[in-house]
């Protein structure tokens, strides 16, 4: 499950195996290593310079160099610190108990501010609220009719008095039009704008100044670089934001903007945006953020996806299946088909109780990886008769050639198919290994 | 045909290309092939209307490929020289987007073989290393012929292209400053480095 930087400290460590001790250099290497994972993961380099002269404190009073297991202990502590400096009491949005709650969202242009506000007033609606969303991007070309538009898709009233009007006076008139609706909370979508753009920083002071703000929150782009905690910190002197919502983390970025802005202006980060739906809105979790800006991949976000798409049902159905040696192509293909859903093979058959014996003995990292290899398998499966596909036995020599030319791929890989299937199915034969149910742990 | 990731500032580009060109004399039809994004095409519509370009119409939600086939039929009946196209933005990581991408490319390949395709990918100034993550993928499913890096009027500098420049050796073509339809410019290294370096 460590990947990027578990390997690189392996190759610090094999040396000192037989000592088992670490010395000042072994943890100085180590450092660095921690340096340039940050720095390639965006956390900003004065943010990683603090982070990383922390970090060494905190080794020398735990005795790292003591320990039997420096490189758990290591990534432990670092895993620790960052959830430390992420995490925060302050992370839900608060609502008034007198309507109405208005909310604000800024940010840099292009950061999603649009779509995030669609998806708060979701949220907010789902909790039982009823909010409005009011358009106050006078500048740039259709983007009150793309508020509109997504409003209207998710049944969310809008409102919006046209661009001839200035931010504050189409707020006030959209809380005035509130209070005869059952409206109880108000989200303004603003235009983007640079924090050096004194005219329009100047706007959203007009506004904090005149309407009685709950939340002001600042949308930041999980893909920023070096810059973002430049801008941050401009719109948190310019405006007393109180929140930021971490967008596009359905992205392979591993976000370390968030760290950044956490560290220096310690405002919460309320929630994330991971795609364009509106339910991709959910809750920050420090932990899995940590877990991404280190390199190690959102693993809790992928066994949750994992035991969501197997749950009891699934898992019966499968056991059935392979139980009764009935396990024929058709439930190969789909059970890759399933498993490249959530994500990639690779990372995920040896999730799956039944399969998570398989990795040891097939490679299925080109099928992890690469998107057309399923296609490829689906094209090869597709060519095959019913018969075929429930007896891959019959599969001869004149019936494999068939099957590569209808399907446009090549003998070997007919013959790969059906050895890696073979495997497969033998070793599911030999029954489920670990069960992998924390209750059922062993 | 503009590429890139969601926000980076696509459809601006095709604006500003596209009142560029026209200065230049050129005969030029938009394409709005962003069909997925709520009033994508109007957003295009407003700027191709402050260019004096046309734009052929589309319907949100119509096939990508379909609209760009369209384009170019359209374009090759009124005698265009230039085709602009604008996509949707997409993440890198979504496949089947990254797919339809490469089916609009063969769409253009197939129905436009008298245009030079020009393949450019916008590139956000603020962007962090993810944005060589995305020069990759892009150039793979793609084969990016060219760079624009927008919002350098910013504080952000950008220097994740040299990156790119230097693992995919693609070509930093142009430059947006601003957010007016003039703010395009020819990339120049001499300058860029400057500000670098400021």
């Amino acid at each position: 499950m460590f990947t990027n930087l578990s390997n690189k400290f392996q190759i610090i460590f094999k040396k000192i195996k037989n000592k088992g001790k670490l010395n000042e250099d072994d943890i100085k290497n180590c450092l660095h290593e921690i340096r340039i994972a940050l720095l390639e993961a965006d956390v900003n380099y004065k943010v990683v310079k603090e982070f990383i002269s922390d970090l060494y404190s905190q080794m020398q009073k735990e005795k790292i160099s003591e320990s039997l297991t420096p490189i758990q202990q290591i990534i432990k502590i670092v895993n620790k610190e960052i959830i430390k400096i992420l995490g925060s009491k302050q992370n839900d949005i608060t609502i008034n108990s007198t309507p109405p709650t208005i909310m604000l969202l800024a940010g840099l242009q292009g950061t999603g501010k649009t779509t995030t506000a669609v998806k708060l007033a979701h949220y907010c609606r789902e909790k039982g609220h009823r909010p409005l969303l009011i358009a106050t991007d006078i500048y740039r070309p259709a983007a009150i009719e793309q508020l509109q538009i997504l409003s209207e898709k998710s049944n969310l009233p809008m409102f919006s008095i046209g661009r001839n009007e200035n931010a504050v006076n189409i707020i006030k008139a959209a809380i005035k039009y509130s209070t005869k609706k059952d409206i109880d909370i108000l989200i303004i979508d603003t235009a983007g704008r640079l924090h050096i753009d004194d005219i329009l920083m100047n706007e959203l002071q007009e506004i904090e100044r005149n309407i009685p703000l709950q939340e002001k929150l600042l949308i930041v782009d999980a893909m920023a670089g070096q810059d973002a905690l430049n801008s941050a910190k401009i719109f948190c002197n310019k405006i007393k934001i109180n929140g930021i919502i971490l967008t596009k983390l359905d992205g392979d970025s591993r976000g370390g903007v968030a760290l950044s802005l956490k560290k220096v202006l310690g405002i919460p980060i309320k929630f994330i945006g991971l795609g364009e739906k509106i339910e991709n809105f959910q809750a920050f979790h420090p932990e899995r953020m940590a877990s991404r800006i280190l390199g190690m991949g959102d693993v809790l976000t992928l066994i949750e996806k994992v035991e969501s798409a197997y749950n009891e049902k699934e898992l019966k159905r499968l056991d059935k299946k392979i139980k009764s040696h009935n396990f024929d192509l058709n439930d190969f293909y789909f059970q890759l088909k399933k498993m490249k859903n959530i994500g990639s093979v690779n990372q995920i058959v040896d999730m799956i109780p039944g399969f998570n014996n398989i990795k040891n003995n097939i490679n299925f990292n080109k099928l992890g990886n690469e998107e057309n290899e399923l296609k490829k398998i689906e094209a090869i499966i597709s060519s095959m008769t019913n018969e075929e596909r429930e007896n891959p036995y019959i599969i001869n020599g004149s019936r494999r050639k068939r099957i590569s030319r209808g399907s446009g791929t090549q003998i070997h890989e007919v013959n790969r198919l059906l050895k890696q299937f073979y495997q497969v199915k033998e070793i599911l034969k030999k029954g489920p290994i670990i069960k992998w149910r924390q209750n059922e742990c062993q | 045909m503009i590429v890139g990731v969601n926000g980076s500032g696509k459809t601006s580009i095709a604006g500003k290309i596209a009142y560029s060109l026209k200065k230049e004399k050129n005969n030029i039809l938009l394409v709005p092939a962003d069909t997925f994004r709520a009033a994508g095409i109007q957003q295009l519509k407003i700027l191709a209307d402050q260019s004096g370009v046309e734009m052929i119409n589309a319907i949100e939600g119509a096939d990508p490929a379909s609209v760009v086939y369209d384009g170019i039929n359209a374009a090759q009946a009124r005698k265009r020289n230039v085709i602009i196209i604008d996509t949707a933005g997409r993440l890198h990581t979504k496949i089947n987007l990254m797919n339809e991408l490469e089916k609009t490319k063969r769409v253009i390949q197939n129905e436009a073989k008298e245009f030079s395709l020009e393949i450019l990918q916008v590139i956000d100034a603020t962007m962090g290393q993810n944005a060589i993550s995305q020069a990759k993928s892009f150039n793979n499913s793609l084969g990016v012929t060219g760079i624009v890096l927008t919002k350098m009027d910013g504080t952000a500098k950008g220097g994740i292209i040299i990156a790119i420049k230097k693992e995919l050796n693609i070509p930093i073509k142009l430059i947006s400053l601003g957010e007016k339809l003039n703010n395009l410019y020819n990339f120049e290294a001499t300058k860029f480095v400057k500000a670098l370096l400021d």
